[in-house]
């Protein structure tokens, strides 16, 4: 997984609540069994009309915002489906982090695991950021993980994120490659483990 | 030692190391795959050198993408071919037991693990799935992830997961007529708002639960997500057991017996504190139908659509805008006047016997209106075969609906169960959002016996009129 540390980039605002995964990534590009490719995807309904030419007004069609690396949306951003495709597409069209008042507990999760940084800013900083992403599209948005700030123009405030989460994102480092230090455990874990619990071993498969 | 909620025994019961408040090691006991979100994860085992650490503790099937005609005919879209070949290949790779399309226990993985017994009280289940609280019905901590942590189950049959926090929805009081476990899990999300239950995992008591059969508890628990929550569930009583007792792998013998005896303290202690607590009034709940694009957005069949106006909150009034806009709804028209022309009854939400077997009584001796298009999908091929035993397939061809083969077909429209744009649906399934049953259709949610209703009257009704009528 790629460090997160610090991200300079153009804000792109998307002020819209209950930002769902079927917007995010609609089902029909679930199909693929790759990890990439899903950017020309990204809010597709939205960006698109039915014969395929881009909508004019959504925000990711306009020149400005096209290379925008910092998303802020409305509150309760992911929600629905648990397709980390939706994370995929909003990091292979260049996004590096979503600014929101609050998001969907998957989403949120997934995004950790992959280096997207999910922020968490309150409800009246979201929408001053949108203001100002909407006034001035040009103004630089900072996210330092490194001391939880966010500053954009004369915008400046503070995240918070889980100690041991914000360690493996700045050091690019997986959940696997950590949990499997802790093999031992699992093992005496499983050792304990009642007999009752499901294995499907224990039934012979019917024809 | 101190009073524990049910979701407290069951968390610490699978916590392999705790540090601090970060994520814990949580052991899980069943992981359920599917097509759709697993072949990246098994990618990323083979380019990193790892193995399945318990393919005994996996299951898999295919339900997503396969079509529910013809579904032993090979599949015509080549690239959702190619996604139910690569878990064919990846499971017979890594050793895993695919009950895939043409298997008797293939169906939509939430109506498949409890039917087989795989769903057990007090267990932890995972699937790269949302809609995994279904399994909660049974007291089993039970929650949806995404592809990377399905390739650290599969790697280390643990996940790296933050404590959440506990809810109790109590639904006190007696349903009035009518009402069913769809119109109380509508209910919970409008009362408890499209984030509500954020961070939660909340576990449903009171009179009314405990009086549902398993079916509608599944019911219930399902649309946990739709408020936000990470699981729903429901403490194991005696409809449970008498539920999984037989079951194909269901403990047996003195593993039962041990089972039996783990079950009966799974169950909140007198004095254990929730961090939230929602009192819901039964006599309050109606008949409940969706006007909006997310789940909360629903009224009582009764009721009119709303004026965004009638709304406080400025982002749930700019909500209602867009929503109408994209339905296609005047607000003030009452609900009954809104004209359908497909109904989808099925999914992981009501695929399942008792919802056929509600649906059917109502289209019983009646004919489907002109120019409705009705698709009936069993959540499992078992339900299916059930479903024909009962003779329920041929009420539902006589009254000019389509019998289907098991898949999640029109829920989510992967497969060619698809809305065209501008279609209008009344469907069973969980989630109305913009273009999930096909671009530009627009989805009504319901339960199964107005679905069924409305599939006769060409128009969303209140199954309560129609039944008045005849009697
Ligand atoms: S039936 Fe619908 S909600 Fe259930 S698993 Fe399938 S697509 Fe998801």
């Amino acid at each position: 997984m790629k460090p997160f540390r610090c991200e300079h980039g153009t804000l792109v605002p998307l002020d819209r609540s209950d930002v769902d995964t079927d917007q995010i990534i609609p089902k029909q590009f679930l199909k693929r069994i790759e990890r990439t490719g899903y950017g020309p995807f990204l809010f597709h309904e939205w960006r698109y009309d039915q014969s395929g030419a881009e909508r004019e007004g959504f925000v990711l069609n306009t020149p400005v915002y096209r290379t925008g690396t910092v998303l802020v949306a409305g509150r309760n951003f992911g929600c629905g489906s648990s397709r980390e495709h939706a994370v995929w597409a909003l990091q292979d069209h260049g996004f590096r982090a979503v600014i929101a008042p609050s998001f969907a507990d998957i989403f949120h999760g997934n995004a950790l695991s992959c280096g997207l940084l999910p922020v968490t800013l309150a409800e009246q900083e979201v929408r001053a950021l949108l203001d100002l992403a909407a006034e001035d599209p040009r103004v630089e948005c900072v996210v330092d993980l490194e001391d939880g700030t966010v500053s954009a123009g004369e915008l400046h405030c503070h995240f918070r994120l889980d100690a041991t989460q914000r360690r493996l994102l700045l050091d690019g480092i997986d959940d696997i490659t950590l949990t499997l230090h802790t093999l031992g455990e699992i093992s005496a874990f499983e050792a304990a483990r009642p007999g009752w619990m499901p294995a499907v071993s224990r039934v012979e498969e019917p024809a | 030692m101190t009073a524990r909620t049910l979701f407290d025994k069951v968390w610490d019961f699978h916590t392999v190391l705790a540090e601090g408040d970060g994520p814990s090691v949580l052991y899980i006991d069943l992981h359920l795959v599917h097509e759709v979100t697993s072949p990246q994860a098994f990618e990323g085992l083979r380019l990193s050198g790892r193995t399945v650490r318990r393919p005994d503790l996996t299951v898999a099937t295919m339900d997503h993408n396969v079509p529910t005609v013809d579904q032993l005919a090979p599949i015509k879209d080549p690239i959702s071919a190619a996604q139910v070949e690569a878990l064919r290949r990846n499971c017979a790779d890594f050793g895993i037991a695919c009950y895939g399309v043409g298997h008797r226990w293939q169906g939509v993985v939430h109506v498949i693990g409890p039917e087989l017994g795989l769903t057990l009280p007090g267990t932890t289940i995972v699937c790269g799935d949302s809609h995994t609280a279904t399994h909660g019905a049974f007291g089993a901590l039970a929650f949806g992830i995404g592809t990377t942590d399905v390739e650290h189950v599969l790697a280390t049959q643990t996940l790296r997961a933050t404590r959440p926090r506990s809810m109790e929805v109590r639904i006190d009081g007696e349903l009035p007529v009518g009402v069913t476990a769809k119109d109380v899990a509508l209910g919970v999300v409008r009362t408890i708002g499209t984030a509500g239950a954020q961070g939660h995992v909340v576990e449903y008591t009171g009179s009314v639960v405990q009086a549902m059969s398993m079916e509608q508890r599944m019911t219930l628990c399902n649309l946990t997500i739709e408020s936000g929550g990470r699981a729903g569930m429901v403490a194991p009583d005696g409809t449970t057991i008498e539920y999984l007792a037989g079951r194909p792998f269901a403990p047996r013998g003195a593993a039962w017996e041990a089972a039996l005896a783990a079950w009966s303290e799974l169950r909140t202690d007198p004095g254990a504190a929730y961090d939230r607590e929602v009192l819901i009034d039964a006599a309050e709940l109606a008949p409940s139908v969706t006007w909006g694009t997310t789940p909360s957005q629903s009224v009582a069949i009764t009721d009119k659509v709303p004026d965004p106006d009638s709304f406080n909150d400025p982002s749930q009034r700019e909500s209602a805008v867009r929503a109408l806009e994209y339905m296609g709804l005047t607000p003030g028209t009452p609900m009954e006047e809104v004209v359908v022309d497909t109904v989808f009854i099925g999914s992981c939400t009501n695929g399942r016997i008792e919802d056929l077997r509600s649906a059917a009584a109502v289209m019983d001796g009646r004919r489907v209106a002109s120019g409705v298009r009705v698709l009936v999908v069993p959540g499992s091929q078992q339900v299916k075969v059930q479903a024909q035993e009962e003779g329920l397939d041929g009420i539902f061809r006589a009254a000019g609906a389509e019998w289907r083969d098991a898949g999640c077909s029109m829920c989510l429209g992967m497969n060619p169960d698809i809305l065209q744009p501008g279609q209008r649906c009344a469907s069973t399934s969980n989630r109305n959002f913009e273009g999930r049953q096909g671009r530009g259709g627009r989805t009504h949610l319901l339960s199964p016996a107005m679905a069924a209703a409305a599939a006769v009257e060409g128009r969303i009704t209140d199954v309560r009129r129609l039944r008045a009528r005849v009697s």
